[in-house]
């Protein structure tokens, strides 16, 4: 199986800053942010774009937190469910702009579940979207706000998402069939 | 996880993986919207042919917060009363098409048959058969246990080293057994203390140590204290002398609680007879888990219904 590197640690860095930069336009600073993390790489991310954040605006502190769909796909009873992990909003999210952080965008069935989570923990004033990969191949009306990188892809083809957090460095692959 | 049966079935690594996802499903109970899409569209049915009301409605409501719809089924007054066979009821339901039983009877091992007999295939959770096993209860124990000693810091963390006393009426007593295996599992010292004839007959039978005296194992460092039950329902015949009696050698009366150290944690697994196996003064204290056992039994059994309704292969 044959895999190509796609993004280098420098271009996830670059399209993470890039993303900040995109987030604090489109809402006009900080004010009112959350960002949320799809586990697991997805919470990483939301870190990541955080701190971005932090930097482009001193003294400046966005919440960060995990949002964990598992309870709500609509797979469970097709397929094998994964461990859950722990939700964290801290300071809730009511009123919020809150920004959903994943590593790969694909069939959008992910972040359905993860607006039916956040219906659950409250009322955010608007909700939007940020991913490192656009893979395509929708499934449901959905779209990211904030790309990193689009990517097209044949489903035969997977793509791996290493961070340094979780995998030891930093490098975006597609894997063929 | 396909069943929950007995406690014994449980591995270290499983009985770990079942509490840490019963302290996701606690999370949930703090949000503003505490249910769980999960289980939505999916029926499960609690056949409980023996008197409970604390564990019937616990498992309900963990099945309502999960989005199930909830089937009571009880014996009295229903076809059981007229004659109908275990096989015959479990038959009914899967022609009825459920996708889950919850089972509490008062015959060791009818959990058992219900899983493994081809009667019905959907999964079986154990609510206590006999005086065989209460699996969810022993997790419920293990999960509040280690909440107390570990807090916010619980997961993945099991009970090495913990010592505890399970005291009274331990050869009726399902929550015994299966407190004896999954503690064990998870690394705690169990030890039962009873008057001899309350005592199992094989020292051997569990891995547990058995002992006669209460006051000397209260003179040991003890994590905790499990009051069991007198269950005048099981027993027939004179296994101490009187109430009274009991009381005065194995009961946790004020006395030896105000001798307890504080850090003691004092657990009963309801329903208390006050006065007879523990005195008011320690059922009401900081020390008590025993409404917070309550609470963590609803968290306890969405986890397991979750894992067995959603196959989850890690379990």
């Amino acid at each position: 199986m044959a895999a190509r590197n796609v993004l280098q640690a420098t271009d996830i860095q670059r399209a993470l800053t890039r993303i900040a930069h995109e987030i604090l336009e489109s809402n006009r600073g900080a004010a009112g942010l959350v960002v949320l993390g799809i586990p697991t790489r997805g919470v990483i991310l939301a870190q990541r774009i955080a701190d971005i954040i932090a930097e482009i605006e001193p003294g400046v502190h966005v919440p960060v937190g995990a949002l964990d769909v598992t309870m709500y796909r609509d797979d469970l009873s097709q397929t094998p469910s994964r461990v859950t992990t722990p939700t964290r909003i801290p300071g809730g999210i009511e009123d919020s702009t809150v920004v959903l952080v994943d590593d790969v965008l694909y069939s959008g069935r992910t972040v359905r579940a993860a607006l039916d989570a956040l219906t659950d923990a409250g009322r955010p004033r608007a909700v939007r979207l940020a991913v490192l990969v656009d893979r395509g191949h929708r499934e449901l009306p959905i779209r990211a706000d904030f790309v990193g990188k689009n990517l097209p892809t044949s489903h035969a083809e997977r793509i791996n998402v290493r961070l340094v957090e979780t995998d030891g460095d930093d490098l975006v692959q597609i894997a063929g069939d | 996880m396909q069943h929950l049966l007995s406690a014994a079935d449980l591995d270290k690594e499983s009985a770990i993986s079942l509490l840490d996802l019963a302290e996701d499903m606690a999370e949930t109970a703090d949000r503003p919207h505490k249910k769980l899409p999960a289980l939505r569209g999916r029926t499960i049915v609690n056949l409980f042919f023996e008197d409970s009301t604390r564990t019937r409605i616990s498992f309900e409501s963990a099945e309502k917060r999960l989005s199930a719809d909830v089937i009571n089924f009880s014996a009295k007054g229903s076809s059981v009363s007229k004659g109908e066979s275990l096989k015959d009821s479990a038959q009914t339901l899967a022609a009825m098409g459920v996708d889950a039983v919850v089972i509490r009877h008062g015959s060791s091992g009818a959990p058992h048959l219900l899983a493994h007999r081809g009667w019905i295939h959907v999964p079986i959770v154990n609510a206590g058969d006999g005086t065989h096993e209460h699996p969810t209860q022993a997790l419920l124990d293990a999960f509040t246990l280690r909440r107390r000693i570990h807090k916010n810091h619980s997961r993945g963390k099991d009970l090495a080293g913990v010592r505890v006393a399970i005291v009274g009426d331990v050869v009726h007593s399902r929550v015994a057994r299966s407190n004896a295996w999954l503690l064990t599992t998870l690394g705690a010292e169990v030890t039962f203390v009873a008057p001899p004839t309350l005592l199992p007959a094989s020292a051997d039978s569990f891995p547990v140590a058995m002992v006669t005296n209460l006051d000397e194992i209260l003179r040991q460092r003890l994590d905790a204290i499990m009051m069991l039950r007198i269950q005048k329902e099981r027993i027939q015949g004179a296994y101490f002398p009187n109430e009274r009696e009991y009381t005065r050698v194995w009961g946790l009366t004020a006395d030896r609680f105000g001798a307890l150290n504080e850090n003691t944690f004092v657990m009963h697994p309801g329903p208390m007879n006050r006065g007879l196996e523990i005195c008011s003064q320690a059922a009401d204290s900081p020390s008590s888990t025993i409404l917070e056992q309550v609470a963590n039994g609803v968290f306890v059994r969405m986890a397991v219904l979750f894992s067995v309704l959603t196959g989850n292969e890690e379990l």
